[in-house]
């Protein structure tokens, strides 16, 4: 997928005067140093460590090779100390407000009430969750674990493209990405002063001690899955090993007494916090999908009782469904009283008239997704899209307007990556983790993802999309 | 530890043994069959050997009837439709390592998946004279991840799965070998000492690499009772059953748990009738009998050992 008018984008690597950026001069003067020949060939030993450790994901909808590596790109994506801490303070604010938000509408929605959000935005939202209307959470945290994608646009414009609240993945690559750029290029760790990511899994495992039953000392912990097959299934062992604790499914679990318990071989265990890698839908065949094979019957009982903790919480898509993304900057007023520091992308919803008339007018230019969707699946790319590709995709609009919004077709920054030709910018976005327990926390650096063939604006891994290890540079 | 990660653990360990034990059943059959032998309609009677060992001579049967070298050979290694191949064993041994990636350690899951990759290439260049090679290569990695899980692995419940999973599918192999192959060398038992006698229960000890050790024991002429000796009874053989079941025993007391005393009963019970048990009984009996009362109990201990340790039991006992 290519763009023809987007030639012009914020370059990463080089300001307009084409000067390299103060934060890449160090690894810019190491590479004009470097043999000819060594990053394709430590590129080659990238992918070999990749496919041996096992590191893949399944594609949906693929029957041949369901499971595929995630294209390594070994250039780093380096963000100086200043421009960390801005986004780092934006994306606390964003996640502190979203949280506020969840709990408000599941308790006494006062925003509702101040007529910021309509009932309607809010109650008639698929991923509204009845069930929770008045249960309390620890720490009135329900996205303990948030991914926020930011794109970049200027030196200074960052922009919110979507809010993930439900179950964020990524965060693996994040690690295995660093883990293998200080294997290949132990010397650049020693020239950069970088700041760690390697602690992620531990701060992981006490944001989730912290969501325990407040009754509870030494809260027993699993993350569960929904199996080998997932396309995320490696991170999720991944990081249950990495926390040392159970990987469970479903069916390793079962609810007596309104309490969760594990099968061991000692017997039953009982488990205090989930971290959940399953859907809403499918967690309890007794409340939600009652197909559902992969959850435990009884499992939201128990969870509205207090007895267990789920992370994320339950119902936390009413706030990171694109029609609600609309509404986080006056959340961030309403509830903090703050002025966002992070920018959302100017959104047209189609459920408005005068918007749909405006998008369907200027469909070539624009960006259009739908509300529910997501891993870049279903979208259109105007300036990429051929007339057919808008004719058909118009219809679907005019089905359902409520069901899509659009955006401009933003100029997604360019970062340097190894391609065939040599170095070359590829577009690229960044998800950030930010987790929440008594206190918001995130690691300095998160996953940059690049749109791998030369103007391609999608990012996403389903779609052909590759990973970068993600620099944070000390002061 | 869930119940399911046992479970998973204990298959890994024995679909990696039982891979192990296919290649040496096909390797000792490859090179029987370069030996001249006087034993009627060679071909179809030694190529059948292997198949009864693994138990899969009917789906053989079905798919390409009379028993040849090739098809033998390919159905046991290579055919993905015989659920007991090696391609297959190797397949659910990294499936079952998957589903537990986070109990087992890195080095033991590098291991397991790319035995798995490197089969996928072998496979696709299979020649017969490249046979030998990929026997070896199986034992090799048999032998990798054994290695491997021991120099990396923790001393705890896990552990004591995975050597449970491989010394129960070990002894349940020895005894096949045993009984099949003794099945067919019986008409030569009254020619001890012969030269096709010395080549056929030779090749029957170098399946189960015991070959070396007969020789370095009684020194003297191969007869099917001090081989039956050597791989039932002998405690200091690897392979032998009481070797096995020494491991399973110690196994099931390391892992301990109320629900287990059943299994912990019949592992003592097999491994004390190995103990104190004579040869010249199993031979009053009927070595096949003998052999048959063994793969019995054990299927049984098998089953005692899911059902109180690897099945998701029922919810209420609390």
């Amino acid at each position: 997928m290519t763009t023809k008018n987007l030639t012009k984008y914020f370059n990463e690597m080089y300001a307009d005067n084409g000067e390299v950026r103060e934060i890449y001069d160090t690894y810019t003067r190491w590479l004009k140093e470097l043999p000819t020949g060594t990053l394709e060939r430590r590129n080659a030993e990238a992918e070999l460590l990749f496919r041996r450790l096992g590191i893949t994901f399944a594609v949906y909808g693929e029957t041949s090779g369901t499971e595929r590596m995630i294209p390594f790109d070994i250039v780093p994506r380096i963000f100086g100390a200043a421009e960390w801490q801005r986004l780092e303070r934006g994306l606390k604010q964003r996640v502190t407000a979203l949280n506020a938000f969840l709990h408000d509408i599941y308790h006494d929605q006062e925003i509702i009430k101040a007529g910021v959000i309509s009932a309607h935005q809010v109650l008639d939202n698929e991923m509204y969750r009845p069930e929770m209307q008045g249960v309390d959470l620890p720490n009135q945290v329900y996205a303990h674990i948030a991914g926020i994608d930011l794109v970049r646009v200027a030196e200074n414009d960052f922009y919110v493209l979507e809010d993930n609240l439900r179950t964020p993945s990524g965060v693996s690559y994040m690690l295995e990405n660093r883990r293998t750029m200080m294997r290949l290029f132990p010397d650049l760790f020693v020239s950069h002063s970088i700041k760690p990511v390697e602690h992620y899994p531990q701060m992981l495992l006490n944001t989730l001690r912290e969501a325990a039953p407040p009754n509870v000392s030494d809260p027993v912990i699993v993350v569960m899955t929904p199996g080998s097959y997932n396309s995320a299934y490696f991170e999720h062992a991944f990081l249950a090993s990495q926390m040392g604790v159970e990987l469970v499914e479903g069916q390793d679990m079962f609810v007596h007494q309104k309490k969760v318990y594990m099968h061991t071989t000692e017997g039953p265990q009982q488990v205090h916090v989930i971290y959940r890698r399953v859907d809403d839908d499918f967690i309890d065949p007794r409340v939600f999908r009652s197909d559902s094979s992969l959850g435990v019957p009884g499992l939201m009982e128990a969870y509205c009782s207090g007895n267990v903790a789920l992370a994320n919480g339950v119902g936390t898509g009413v706030a990171d469904d694109k029609s609600t993304y609309l509404f986080v900057p006056d959340m961030i007023r309403f509830y903090l009283g703050e002025e966002p520091l992070l920018s959302n992308v100017p959104t047209w919803r189609l459920s408005e008239p005068e918007e749909l008339k405006y998008v369907l007018a200027n469909l070539p230019e624009l960006v259009v997704k739908e509300v529910q969707g997501s891993g870049g699946y279903g979208m259109l790319v105007g300036p990429a899209s051929t007339k057919e590709e808008i004719k058909a995709y118009k219809q679907r609009i005019l089905a359902e307007p409520a069901k899509f919004i659009a955006q401009p077709t933003l100029a997604l920054s360019g970062c340097p990556t190894l391609v065939e030709s040599g170095i070359a910018p590829r577009h690229v976005d960044l998800r950030p983790f930010v987790l929440s327990g008594k206190e918001v926390r995130l690691v300095a650096g998160g996953l940059t993802r690049v749109a791998l063939s030369e103007g391609s604006l999608v990012v996403n891994s389903s779609q052909g999309g590759g990973t970068k290890d993600t620099w944070v540079l000390e002061d | 530890m869930l119940s399911r990660t046992a479970d998973n653990l204990f298959w890994m360990a024995r679909h990696i043994e039982r891979a192990e034990n296919i290649a040496r059943v096909l390797d000792v059959a490859h090179s029987t069959s370069l030996l001249p032998l006087d034993i009627e309609g060679t071909d179809a009677y030694l190529w059948y050997a292997p198949l009864n060992i693994t138990g899969c001579a009917d789906g053989y049967e079905v798919k390409h009837g009379l028993a040849r070298a090739d098809t033998v050979t390919h159905y046991m290694a290579l055919d993905s439709g015989n659920p007991t191949s090696i391609y297959n064993c190797l397949w659910y041994a990294r499936e079952n390592a998957r589903a537990v990636r986070g109990a087992i350690t890195s080095e033991m899951w590098e291991v397991i998946n790319e035995t798995w990759l490197e089969l996928n290439r072998l496979s696709q260049q299979m020649d017969s004279d490249k046979l030998q090679d990929f026997f070896d290569w199986v034992k090799n990695r048999s032998h990798l991840f054994r290695g491997v899980t021991l120099g990396t692995i923790r001393k705890d419940v896990a552990l004591s799965f995975i050597r449970l999973g491989t010394f129960l599918e070990r002894a349940d192999n020895t005894a096949r070998i045993l009984d099949v192959k003794y099945h067919i060398l019986l008409p030569s038992v009254n020619d001890v000492g012969g030269a096709a006698d010395y080549y056929q229960w030779g090749s029957l000890l170098k399946s189960v690499s015991a070959f070396e050790a007969y020789r370095k024991i009684y020194r003297d002429a191969i007869s099917p009772q001090r081989v039956s000796e050597l791989l039932i009874l002998r405690e200091d053989m690897p392979r032998s059953l009481h070797a096995c079941m020494n491991e399973v025993e110690a196994a099931l007391i390391a892992i301990n748990g109320l629900s287990g005393q059943e299994a912990r009963r019949l592992a003592g019970e097999q491994h004390a009738a190995l103990h104190f048990g004579r040869i010249e009984d199993a031979f009053t009996l009927g070595l096949h009998e003998y052999l048959t009362d063994f793969l019995q109990n054990t299927a049984l201990l098998s089953r005692e050992i899911r059902d109180s340790y690897l099945s998701r039991r029922d919810t209420l006992k609390i």
